[in-house]
């Protein structure tokens, strides 16, 4: 971490598409320090967070995220994480975290078998985290989902397991906050959209934080995510 | 006409003798023919009759269509280079920016198979911009669909949503606005027409150019195979059963390959290191390479030999003519050969040198050693020694029936709110959350107006402005008075684009008729065209290139005229952004425009009555243009919340999209002068040149004081209201909460029908 900003290093793989989103919200929005890591290339550049961006890599040919995890620049992720590095995967990259066995579980295709594209609303399940420290159990974020397979599901055991360690950080919800089977949009369990590993150092969701960034493209909500993270460098610091 | 899997089956591939019957079967006229020998001096060889076939098609040679385009307004201060001069448009918007953008059809691919040909339409029309050197910001698109109660439409609507979803999605280009419209004159023939709208700064654009003598030609992208073989004259033909057996004719696409080719291409051109490139869409090799040739009045010498193969044994006929996607062809100094592999390869796609540019105008094919064709480049292309036909026009009786309708003999509703409730039940007038939903209208976060508003509004990091866009046609007036709706179509998406802050700037056209040999259909399309010029002359929106795609019909049926505009806005200033949404209870609800209660051709005529008739809606050009300009300056002085242009569906159904489309539902009171006229014709009546906007009581008076300025009728109809009730003159009510249900819910509703 150089002086006072936090350097987030864009992966782009082939195929990538939201990885001009990210860049932006972190550079121009966040005030942030960016970078894109080629995908060829295995070295991090001293990021103090790695995203793993939303797109379709490698053609989502094969699984969802199936291919990229092979990619050279992936093992040198799977060591940052291992290494308690901080590491978000939105939606391809979810997925992507997921195949590389960062997070458990896996995104089937939407029940309703097709691509979903619009703002949804998703409850902060608890504060607990680096990806939520500025932010109240039960805030409702308006954050846009864009995705065909974004069905989170996981056998009972490690349903049961990530729900007693708060590791679920977010869940679809209806305008209320409440969690309920209409206001899930991809038939997850539990309305599960996003979830911590058990270091809470890996964080994959569905919708996208990046682009509820600014109030003109219809929320800002997901800036609190930014924010936490943010705010969680500034306290392991001081 | 040979298709690739008889191709296929024939081994060893003998070429078959060169006759006047082969060349038939290759869709030239007898005439076409004798011209090809006079130009060779000699019978063609195979190769040279199947890369004459699908120059000279309607699809790559606009022949029957050139002569009527050519008059068509295409001058404008802000135009940089001018229709057909490129792969598309290209308009100046300040800044050192400019903006590439064109719609193109895909409706004959669509037609037999859904899901490929609308996902290669998307793609074709991708690739178009960015050969420019613009990158794709915006994907728009207008499909048209028979009776939605039949499973074959419901299986072609799926397919064509899902082909467009899918491409779009992956290529990372968000799809923001368009239109869906149904009517059994689609039935067998559906139109898919797919726009796209890129930005690129001037000193980054190509030109589709081959010229210097030496320099290299290389092929990009994917490698080539026997897909699409006879695409461009498949669509230069009727709908019918044997159509179905064209099926190996639709390409295949892969947006994953095309993302890779977008970044690689924009690369090497950003770095300056083209001469000219051109994609390959329809006639793949052949039209790119004697395109560029005919344009830099050079000539090439190609080694299909080199040509990167995805099958066996391609022969040098289906090498030219395949319409494999993904691929580009590159013309660039020798020098600069190394640096272009270097960036294709880190992308992991071919670059591969397959020729050189000659300075002779005479493209030389080689394949296994041996001279396969040599033609004279600008003997195949348009402008060049492309036919140019001017057909014989009559006028269609049908429109002595449509005519003569008299709309006194529709009996008065029994209950206008059943009507209502029935009229949003429509599938033309329902909204189509359903299809826009599975596409991807955020990726990139520009997207300021999102699908579900009048135009879609982008804006562009680099700059203040932004674009406003917006796709449109109601075929139904062009049916019914094709000069009338053409310029209606032009009016209507220039209002669109009004309505969201911005000031239409040019249009892009993709003009979808039937066989113009028929005098009938030859006389729609130049009415049609007449129409267009002037709204556009009158609107100052040039037309900036786009597409004729004709054949739109089967054996049963000719599909409504159809020119679809796609038009192009700038809004100054993010201030400026409106939707259609009412914003807030207690809003005055005015409207620009006057109520004349025109029933002719609307969507309450066909749904109530069954009827398709009368002339097209009232419309007043001249009054439209002030119209226009009033609305935008009441916008851009702050003083309207939501604006919402008046046109499917009638008044009523503006109101109630106003009032449940946003993301709160309100209700209004609202009391409308009827003048004599009977009440559900002003509710229903989709004369044109009207807007309803919501904004402050206290701003009455100025509101007032522009439109006395551009002598604009401006009435207050009435206010919006917190709860979901609407009323109408104190006499009907209606439940807004089931409004918003029958608005939301129906189009998915009857897609799943049982």
């Amino acid at each position: 971490m150089s002086a006072s900003k936090l350097k987030f290093g864009i992966v782009v793989f082939p195929g990538s598409n939201c990885d001009h989103d990210a860049y932006h919200a972190a550079k121009h929005v966040m005030n942030q320090d960016a970078e894109f890591l080629w995908h060829k290339e295995p070295d991090l550049k001293h990021s103090d967070v790695i995203i793993l961006p939303g797109g379709f890599s490698y053609g989502d040919y094969l699984r969802t995220g199936a291919i990229a995890r092979f990619s050279p620049i992936m093992n040198e992720v799977i060591t940052f994480a291992n290494n308690g590095g901080i590491v978000v995967g939105i939606c391809n990259g979810f997925q992507i975290l997921c195949e590389s066995g960062l997070l458990p579980g896996v995104l089937l295709r939407n029940r309703s078998l097709l691509f979903s594209s619009k703002h949804v609303n998703i409850r902060v399940e608890h504060s607990e985290s680096r990806f939520t420290n500025d932010l109240t159990a039960g805030d409702i974020l308006s954050t846009p989902i864009a995705h065909g397979e974004g069905n989170y599901f996981a056998e009972q055991e490690t349903i049961n397991a990530i729900e007693e360690n708060g590791q679920v950080l977010f869940r679809y919800c209806d305008e209320f906050g409440e969690v309920t089977d209409g206001s899930n949009p991809n038939g997850s369990i539990n309305n599960i959209a996003g979830i911590m590993n058990k270091n809470g150092n890996v964080m994959g969701m569905m919708p996208h934080p990046e682009r509820a960034c600014e109030t003109q493209l219809g929320s800002a909500d997901g800036k609190r995510i930014f924010e936490s993270l943010i705010k969680s460098f500034i306290l392991q610091t001081n | 006409m040979i298709i690739s899997s008889q191709l296929n089956n024939m081994k060893p591939f003998e070429e078959p003798e060169i006759t006047k019957q082969l060349a038939t079967q290759h869709g030239l006229t007898e005439e076409e023919y004798q011209k090809v020998l006079s130009i060779l001096g000699r019978t063609p060889t195979y190769t040279e009759l199947g890369i004459y076939s699908v120059m000279w098609s309607e699809h790559c040679s606009y022949k029957n269509s050139i002569a009527q385009l050519k008059t068509l307004p295409r001058t404008g201060k802000r135009l940089l280079v001018g229709a057909g001069e490129e792969n598309a448009g290209l308009v100046d918007i300040g800044g050192g920016i400019a903006v590439a953008f064109k719609i193109e059809s895909h409706n004959h691919p669509s037609a037999v198979e859904p899901y490929q040909g609308a996902a290669t339409g998307v793609g074709g029309i991708m690739r178009d911009i960015f050969t420019m050197g613009a990158r794709p910001i915006a994907a728009l698109n207008s499909l048209r669909f028979g009776n939605i109660d039949d499973t074959h439409t419901r299986h072609l609507l799926k397919g064509v949503v899902k082909g467009i979803g899918d491409y779009g999605n992956s290529f990372g280009v968000p799809t923001v606005a368009g239109e869906v419209f149904f009517d059994p004159c689609y039935q067998t023939n559906p139109l898919v027409n797919a726009m796209s709208v890129g930005i690129v700064e001037h000193e980054n654009v190509a030109s589709a150019i081959a010229q210097g003598k030496g320099n290299i030609v290389m092929i990009v992208g994917s490698a080539t195979g026997r897909d699409g073989i006879h695409g461009a004259t498949f669509a230069s033909e009727e709908i019918s059963e044997a159509s179905e057996a064209k099926r190996p004719s639709v390409q295949v696409g892969d947006p994953f390959t095309e993302k890779l080719l977008l970044e690689a291409t924009l690369e090497v051109i950003h770095a300056g290191l083209v001469v000219g490139i051109q994609d390959m869409g329809a006639a793949g090799l052949t039209c790119s390479s004697m395109e560029m040739s005919a344009k830099g009045n050079s000539g090439m010498e190609i080694n299909l030999d080199l040509v990167p193969t995805r099958e066996t044994k391609m022969t040098s006929y289906e090498i030219m003519l395949s319409e494999s996607q993904e691929r580009m062809l590159i013309v660039a100094t020798p020098e600069n050969e190394k640096a272009i592999i270097r960036i294709f390869e880190k992308w992991d796609l071919h670059c591969i040198t397959i020729g050189k540019v000659t300075d002779d105008g005479i493209v030389k094919i080689f394949h296994q050693g041996k001279l396969k064709a040599e033609i004279p480049a600008e003997t195949c292309v348009l402008g060049g020694g492309a036919p140019v036909y001017i057909r014989e026009t009559k006028e269609p009786e049908y429109l002595g029936q449509t005519r003569s309708f008299d709309l006194n003999t529709i009996s008065v509703p029994k209950s206008i709110s059943d009507s209502v409730y029935r009229l949003l039940q429509s599938p033309n007038i329902a909204s189509k959350r359903w299809v826009y939903e599975q596409y991807d209208s955020m990726v990139r976060t520009n997207t300021v107006v999102l699908p579900g508003s009048d135009a879609a509004v982008i804006r562009i990091k680099k700059s203040d402005k932004l674009l406003a866009t917006k796709t449109d046609c109601n075929s139904r007036y062009v049916y019914l008075n094709p000069r009338k709706g053409a310029a209606i179509a032009v009016a209507e998406s220039g209002r669109n684009v009004v309505c969201s802050g911005g000031k239409p700037i040019a249009i892009t056209n993709c003009l979808n008729f039937g066989n113009p040999y028929k005098p009938e259909v030859y006389w729609q399309f130049k009415e049609a065209i007449a129409g267009i010029s002037e709204a556009c002359l009158a609107l100052e929106t040039p037309v900036t290139g786009g597409n004729v795609s004709f054949y739109n019909e089967s054996p049963q049926t000719a599909v409504f005229p159809t020119p679809v505009i796609g038009m192009l806005g700038i809004v100054e200033n993010e201030s400026h952004v409106t939707t259609s949404f009412f914003k807030q209870a207690g809003d005055t609800i005015y409207l620009l425009g006057t109520n004349r209660g025109d029933i002719s051709g609307s969507e309450f005529l066909v749904q109530e009555y069954g009827v398709t008739a009368g002339d097209a809606p009232y419309f007043d050009l001249a009054f439209e243009v002030k119209l226009q300009e009033c609305a935008l300056e009441l916008i851009q002085k702050g003083f309207v919340h939501s604006a919402h242009d008046v046109s499917d569906g009638g008044l009523i159904i503006a109101l109630i999209e106003s009032a449940v489309a946003g993301n709160q539902v309100f209700g209004f009171d609202v009391n409308l002068p009827l003048n004599g006229i009977p009440f559900y014709r002003i509710l229903f009546g989709e004369d044109q040149s009207r807007i309803i906007i919501s904004g402050k009581k206290e701003h009455k008076d100025a509101i007032n004081a522009i439109c006395t300025k551009y002598k604009i009728p401006f009435s207050n109809i009435g206010t919006v209201i917190g709860n979901t009730e609407a009323k109408l003159n104190g006499e009907i009510v209606l439940d807004m909460s089931k409004a918003a249900d029958l608005y939301f819910n129906s189009l998915q509703n009857k897609v799943y029908q049982k």
